[in-house]
């Protein structure tokens, strides 16, 4: 026993090493930013809207993780391919073929409309399709095993559009309307941007509506309370899960379509770190929880954008931002070791884990 | 009515549309496009008939198999039906492909795809639509076959059409080992001669079929002797097989040995995380990683070397840093569960990804541009610059971690880690020490990837970040649960399948990753275990139904 306690002991140190020195980086980092001041406060707003915008589509990324951890206890590791999936197979098969038709340009609401649409349903159903391949015949298997039909899954939907849809980038077309810029407050911010953050806005208030107030909605909340509870009161606890998945999904979908927006491109990998970065916001704000998938989608995009700045250039780290991944996963990495619970989530209950 | 209730229209409608799916999809990922040229049996047919007459071949026997017994005819009629939907669906593609303009959005639904799908004649669109009617048939057909024949035939079939595949390496070894005349007698242009393939079918299927029969080959060859014995004349003939190896295969197929080597020796150590101890590390390859860059630091005579070292010398001190890379980066994580502990590993992957290609650490490391001028080992005065010389160097390393790997699992230590997989808190209250159990796992494990970094840097002779992603983590993943988690022989079945494959079927290496994601899920779906288990999990994973079948 003395044993055991030395041993977790010098863990504990080793561990405490760890946070005392990422704090002392961010601290030095900071302080040293703020005596120097190399940017303007024009510059601060513009990281600051960025990462709010960013952070928008991790929040809707992140929520189809939060919706499933809550449901099943399992990461779906191939959410970040169902993001990818949908934007990625409406850009080539519906927005490009509008752009060239001239239809996009003249009437780009019910285009861009249609295209979000497309990318919501191709969302929804590769999802439907991995969670009833994949998922459902494993649900009671040991937990390694749909983890890695999840790996194999994400895989195979990469490489699958890449076979439809080929392994360039493709560029989303422009759309004139949205180019430019709108006042706000002392500043001027991207139409895109001001795009991005209204969309997510009123997608979270509808989904926070149908999950709290609508009957498919509680099921979910059933079911994710106690699934054999759940049957009994009626529940079909397999339909609720594929509702689950395409809730989730359908949120992945609108976020595909705001990161075509922001960023005007797509490819068949586009999925792979913003849904671990998203995963990353879903265990920042306590996994299952979905307003704090919200919220830790936010503070991640904020953290991304404002850190390289903030704290990597003044620490004479050459060419800082192309550590901005680098950022996001070491946080990943730390709030699994240190608070896997979450910073402003919940406590998981020790039944469901 | 029994009779549409025998025929399970609802059933065979699905059937039909997953068969129309698959078909469609081989098609338009580029699949068939790409294997157009490669020929099975030469002249007769190629691998992208296969592909696009297989599916239906197949779903049209699962279709026949669940006609009731007794009206076994019922089975037919249902691949019957199963192949006009099929060939319908398949008719609109070729005709819609023909008649719109549909390679602006899907790029590879080509002219030349298009050729092969109506077998390269105008009007080809109905001899497609004859050919899938014709192969559900025979799908159907087959399952009418009494299963000892079933068996034999497939297993005919399977081998004629792995050595049509490799028949291209085959006529080159065939050439160097006997004669000209023999390889091009039984192989021309890249495929099999209808006559051998003929014989090989009939050949491997009879064999087949009369050792099911109990008639040839179950008895014993050569001289009797005792367990022991035979055990040590076993080994003795392995080894001086495996010795002399190099010289049977030629350069290009012992470099390609020497690939799975070192996917083997990675899988050795990743099937002690993941498969003894039950851990899922995703970021394995950043131990991989850190073997070849200590190794490139240590040796090269570039401007990055810092030491100059022997690889000998510096072998050890490899294997030695990345175990305590496996050390350091196992402390923090390994007290977190089994999902989240996947997810850390594999952020740290990434992070030490990113910092390899990044300017902060170019002055030590290189950049994108690598460390390069790594010298190979030598021995004496001899460098091994060859790959049938690098094969024994891989070798010996194998030959290490295969006596580790087998003599840790049979330990006491094996023991605890197959504790802690199957119930961690059980284990624990066995007094079972979880964090340093663990940490000796992902030690161990690092140290052989790290082993096998330091080959590979050496073989190489240089190294560069690109060569150091998630991929390769996902390929062994893949390869030590296709041969059995847990299970060694499994590793070195599932890396030939794995590595050794792709290598030699150049076509395949494009829809690798496709296929890989498909062997995990129908792995896990079908065959958890692997193809060649280890004991205990076998047993672990069909406990259930042993169970149900006492139950009755």
């Amino acid at each position: 026993m003395r044993d055991r306690l030395r041993n977790l002991d010098w863990i504990d140190l080793f561990l405490w090493i760890v946070r005392a020195a990422i704090v002392a980086v961010i601290l030095v980092g900071t302080v040293k930013t703020i005596l120097n001041n190399p940017y303007t406060l024009r510059n601060w707003e513009d990281f600051i809207i960025f990462g709010i915008a960013q952070g928008s589509m991790y929040a809707l990324i992140a929520i189809g993780y939060t919706l499933v951890y809550g449901v099943l206890q399992m990461i779906n590791f191939a959410h970040g391919e169902f993001f990818m999936s949908g934007i990625f197979a409406s850009t080539s098969a519906v927005a490009i073929p509008l752009a060239r038709a001239g239809y996009l340009a003249s009437h780009p609401i019910p285009s861009l409309l249609l295209i979000a649409l497309c990318s919501i349903l191709i969302s929804i159903s590769i999802s439907l399709l991995t969670e009833r391949i994949a998922y459902r015949p494993l649900r009671h298997a040991p937990r390694l095993m749909p983890l890695i039909t999840a790996i194999g899954a994400s895989f195979f939907w990469q490489y699958y559009f890449r076979g439809l849809f080929g392994s360039q980038v493709i560029p989303f077309p422009d759309i004139p309307q949205l180019e430019g810029t709108v006042p706000f407050l002392h500043t001027q911010v991207l139409k895109s941007h001001v795009l991005v953050i209204f969309v997510t806005l009123v997608v979270l208030v509808g989904l926070n509506f149908f999950i709290t107030s609508t009957r498919p909605g509680k099921a979910i909340r059933a079911v994710a309370e106690n699934k054999d509870v759940a049957a009994l009161m009626g529940i079909n606890v397999n339909r609720t899960i594929s509702l689950t998945f395409a809730t989730g999904a359908a949120m992945a979908g609108v976020a595909g379509m705001l990161y075509a927006l922001v960023f005007h491109q797509v490819h068949f990998f586009m999925g792979f770190i913003p849904g671990i970065k998203a995963f990353t916001a879903a265990v920042l704000g306590g996994i299952g929880s979905i307003p704090g998938a919200a919220v830790g989608g936010l503070f991640l995009g904020l953290f991304e954008s404002l850190g390289p700045s903030l704290f990597l250039q003044s620490l004479g780290i050459p060419a800082f931002n192309q550590l901005k991944d680098v950022i996001a996963f070491t946080m990943l990495v730390l709030v699994l070791i240190f608070r896997p619970q979450g910073i402003v989530g919940e406590r998981l209950k020790e039944k469901k884990a | 009515m029994s009779f549409f209730k025998d025929l399970d229209l609802r059933k065979l409608g699905m059937q039909l549309l997953v068969a129309s799916i698959i078909t469609l999809s081989v098609s338009a990922i580029g699949m068939v496009e790409l294997f157009g040229g490669r020929f099975v049996i030469t002249g007769l047919f190629t691998m992208a008939q296969i592909l696009f007459l297989g599916p239906t071949a197949f779903f049209a026997y699962r279709a026949a198999q669940e006609a009731p017994a007794g009206k076994k005819w019922l089975g037919l009629l249902k691949a019957l039906l199963l192949g006009v939907g099929v060939g319908i669906v398949m008719f609109t593609f070729v005709w819609l492909a023909q008649n719109f303009d549909v390679r602006s959005v899907f790029i590879n639904i080509s002219p030349r795809l298009i050729n092969i799908l109506s077998f390269e004649h105008a009007g080809g669109a109905t001899t497609l639509f004859l050919a899938l009617v014709g192969s559900a048939l025979a799908g159907g057909a087959l399952a009418l076959v009494p299963d000892k024949l079933r068996k034999a035939l497939l297993l005919g079939a399977s081998i004629t059409l792995l050595v049509g595949l490799l028949s291209e390496i085959l006529a080159e070894r065939l050439r160097s080992l006997f004669s000209s005349q023999l390889s091009s007698a039984i192989i021309a242009s890249k495929a099999l001669q209808v006559i051998p393939a003929t014989v090989l079918f009939v050949l491997v299927s009879a064999i087949s079929y009369l050792r099911q029969s109990g008639r040839i080959g179950t008895g014993k060859i050569g001289p009797d002797l005792k367990p022991s014995q035979a055990k040590i004349v076993r080994t003795a003939l392995i080894s001086l097989l495996l010795l002399v190896l190099p010289m049977l295969l030629g350069s290009y197929l012992t470099e390609v040995t020497n690939n799975i080597g070192l996917f083997f020796l990675m899988g050795l150590g990743l099937n002690i995380v993941v498969g003894l101890a039950g851990l899922l590390d995703l970021g394995y390859v950043a131990f991989f990683a850190i073997g070849a860059y200590t190794m490139a630091a240590l040796t090269s005579t570039g401007h990055l070397g810092v030491a100059g070292i022997s690889f000998w010398v510096a072998l050890p001190i490899c294997v030695a840093v990345a175990a305590l890379a496996g050390f350091i980066l196992g402390m923090p994580v390994l007290r977190m569960r089994g999902d989240y502990l996947a997810i850390v590993t594999l952020g740290f992957g990434e992070i030490i990804r990113i910092l390899a290609l990044s300017d902060l650490m170019k002055p030590y490391i290189g950049g994108a541009q690598g460390i390069l001028n790594i010298p190979k080992p030598t021995v004496g005065d001899l460098a091994l610059i060859r790959p049938e010389q690098m094969y024994y160097v891989i070798l010996i390393g194998v030959a290490i971690a295969m006596f580790m790997s087998t003599r840790v699992r049979d330990s006491q230590i094996g023991r605890r880690w197959m504790a802690m997989r199957e119930d961690e808190d059980v284990a624990e209250a066995m007094g079972i020490n979880l964090v340093n159990t663990k940490l000796l796992a992902f030690t161990i494990g690092a140290g052989f990837s790290g082993l096998a970094g330091a080959i590979f840097a050496s073989k190489l002779g240089s190294i560069f970040p690109h060569s150091f992603n998630l991929l390769i983590s996902i390929n062994v993943l893949s390869l030590i649960i296709v041969g059995g988690l847990g299970s060694i022989p499994g590793t070195l079945v599932g890396a030939i399948i794995l590595v050794g494959l792709p290598e030699l079927l150049r076509e395949f290496a494009e829809f690798r990753w496709l296929a890989y994601g498909v062997l995990l899920v129908t792995m896990m779906l079908s065959r958890p275990e692997g193809f060649i288990p280890s004991e205990t999990i076998k047993r672990e994973l069909h406990a259930g139904d042993e169970a149900a079948e006492q139950a009755g």
